[in-house]
C-alpha cells in the first residue's frame, strides 16, 4: 500500500506518470468517470480549506466515486481529544483512501503508519503539502512542455511558504532550471532549503529584494501569500503582508510567454486586473489541481 | 588515580573527553547502585584526551544512545576480570525516545503519547532529524 506524504515519496518517474495519467483525463475524460465507481475517499481536514477539499472531492466524483469527512476539526471527534492514530484506524474501517489536512506538521504521517489504507497529505501545517506541487508541475508542464531550462522566480513569502519549498525540491531534480528567490529579508528562503537542495544540487539561485529586477528574464512567476496563521506574532504579519503586490505596470518588462502561478488563496498580491491577462495561469492551476489529484486517487488505489 | 578493576561489568571507553556526564545520564546510570567510576580527561595516545565510565555491573548498553552521542566510543564487556568482547559503535539510524522533537508545530509535541522517533539523514554530518516534522534534532 503506498501512501503521499512527501513529493519526495515519488520518484520523478512517477511523477511524469502521474501527468501523462492527468493529461489523458483532460483529453478523454469519459474514459475515467467510472474508474472508482464503488470507493470512498475520505477528506479528514482539521483546518479549513476550499480549493484543496473541494478539489479531492470533486476529484473522487468525477471518477465516479463517493466522499465522506469532516471539513473542520470541532465537527470530529479530535474535538473530544481523540487521537491522530485512533482517526485513521476508525476511517480505515468506511474509506478506501484519506486525504488528511491538519494544522500539526507529521499528522498526515502518523494517520499513514496507524491507517490500513492509503494517506494522501493534503497539507500539514507549514510542513509538506505534494499535492500542490503535483499541481505546479501539472501546471508548467501543460503551459510550458517541459522541466528543464526554466527561470523560475518565486515571490513573497519563502520562509513559511511550504508549496515554495516542495517546489523547489521538485524542480531541483531537473536540468538548466534558475531560481530568483524575491522575497524581504524577514521572509528569506530558509537556509537550510539552500543548503540542502540548491547547493547540494548545483542549482543556480540568486536572492533579491526587487519584484521587477529579474521580471525580463523569468518564464514562470510564481507569487505567494503571506500566511496570518503561519505567523506567532500579529505585528510581524501586519507589518510584512503588503511586501509585494503585482500590478501591470511591474509586468512591462515580462516575456509575453510569462507564466503567472499561485497556489491561492490570494488576499491582494495579485491585482485583480491581471487576471484576463493571458499569462495569468493560476486559475487554470486550480482546474489542473483536480485532474492531478485524480491521477493520483487512481495510482494509490491501484485502478487500472 | 587508582580505580578498582571490577570483576563482571563494562567500560565504556574512547569516549570523547567532555561527553561522559551525558551518557552517563542518558543511559540512566545515574540510577544504578553498583559501583560506577565516570574517569574524565585522561591521556590518551590517540585521542590525547578522553573520558571513560566504567560500571560494577553485566548491564545491558542501549547501543543506539552511545552511538548517538558519542559513535567513536567502544565497550569492552569484563567477566571474572578479563574482557571477553569488544563492541564498537556505530551510528543508529534511528532513535526512539532518545531526543525530543521541539518543535511546537509538531504533531509530537501535541499529541504526547506518540514516541519521539529522529532518524539519521546525513550520516557525514551527523544530522538526525524529527520522523514527523523533519526539524534537526538539537545537539
Amino acid at each position: 500500500m503506498r501512501n503521499l506524504i512527501n513529493i519526495l515519496d515519488l520518484t520523478t518517474e512517477e511523477i511524469e506518470e502521474l501527468i501523462a495519467v492527468a493529461n489523458d483525463i483532460i483529453a478523454n475524460p469519459a474514459k475515467y468517470s467510472e474508474k472508482c465507481r464503488g470507493k470512498k475517499l475520505a477528506t479528514l481536514f482539521f483546518e479549513p480549506s476550499t480549493r484543496t477539499r473541494l478539489s479531492f472531492e470533486s476529484a473522487m466524483y468525477e471518477l465516479g466515486g463517493n466522499v465522506i469527512g469532516f471539513s473542520a476539526a470541532q465537527n470530529s471527534s479530535a474535538a473530544k481529544g481523540e487521537s491522530v492514530a485512533d482517526t485513521a484506524k476508525t476511517i480505515s474501517c468506511y474509506a478506501d483512501i484519506i486525504a488528511m489536512r491538519h494544522p500539526k506538521e507529521g499528522a498526515p504521517l502518523v494517520a499513514a503508519m496507524n491507517s490500513t489504507i492509503p494517506v494522501i497529505n493534503a497539507g500539514d501545517g507549514g510542513h509538506n503539502h505534494p499535492t500542490q506541487t503535483l499541481t505546479d508541475l501539472l501546471t508548467i508542464n501543460r503551459e510550458k512542455g517541459r522541466f528543464n531550462n526554466l527561470t523560475v522566480g518565486l515571490c513573497g513569502d519563502l520562509k513559511f511558504g511550504r508549496t515554495v519549498h516542495s517546489l523547489i525540491t521538485a524542480l531541483s531534480r531537473y536540468s538548466g532550471i534558475k531560481f530568483v528567490l524575491i522575497s524581504p529579508e524577514e521572509l528569506k528562503l530558509p537556509s537550510y532549503v539552500k543548503k540542502d537542495i540548491l547547493q547540494k544540487n548545483n542549482i543556480e539561485y540568486v536572492q533579491t529584494t526587487s519584484l521587477e529586477e529579474y521580471m525580463p528574464e523569468l518564464d514562470i512567476l510564481y507569487m505567494t501569500r503571506v500566511q496570518r496563521e503561519r505567523f506567532f506574532n500579529e505585528e510581524d504579519y501586519l507589518r510584512l503582508k503588503d511586501s509585494y503586490i503585482l500590478t501591470m505596470d511591474k509586468l512591462a518588462t515580462a516575456k509575453s510567454d510569462l507564466t503567472i502561478m499561485h497556489p491561492l488563496p490570494r488576499v491582494n498580491e495579485i491585482s485583480v486586473d491581471i487576471d484576463n491577462d493571458p499569462r495569468a495561469c493560476y486559475f487554470k492551476q486550480v482546474l489542473y489541481g483536480k485532474f492531478i489529484r485524480m491521477a493520483l486517487i487512481l495510482k494509490l488505489l491501484e485502478v487500472e | 588515580m587508582n580505580i578498582d578493576s571490577i570483576k563482571n561489568g563494562i567500560v565504556i571507553d574512547h569516549i570523547t573527553a567532555g561527553k561522559s556526564m551525558k551518557i552517563y545520564h542518558l543511559l540512566g546510570l545515574d540510577k544504578l547502585e553498583c559501583s560506577v567510576a565516570l574517569i574524565r580527561n585522561v591521556t590518551s595516545r590517540k585521542m590525547g584526551k578522553k573520558d571513560i565510565i566504567k560500571v560494577d555491573y553485566d548491564l545491558e548498553i542501549d547501543t543506539d544512545v552511545l552511538g548517538f552521542i558519542d559513535p567513536d566510543a567502544t565497550i569492552n564487556v569484563i567477566k571474572d576480570g578479563i574482557i571477553v568482547e569488544k563492541k564498537s559503535i556505530e551510528l543508529p539510524e534511528k532513535l526512539t525516545n532518545v531526543v525530543f522533537c521541539k518543535n511546537p508545530r509538531c504533531i509530537c509535541t501535541t499529541e504526547q503519547e506518540l514516541p519521539n522517533i529522529f532518524t539519521l539523514t546525513d550520516r557525514e554530518k551527523r544530522v538526525y532529524r524529527c520522523l514527523y516534522c523533519e526539524t534537526k534534532a538539537a545537539e
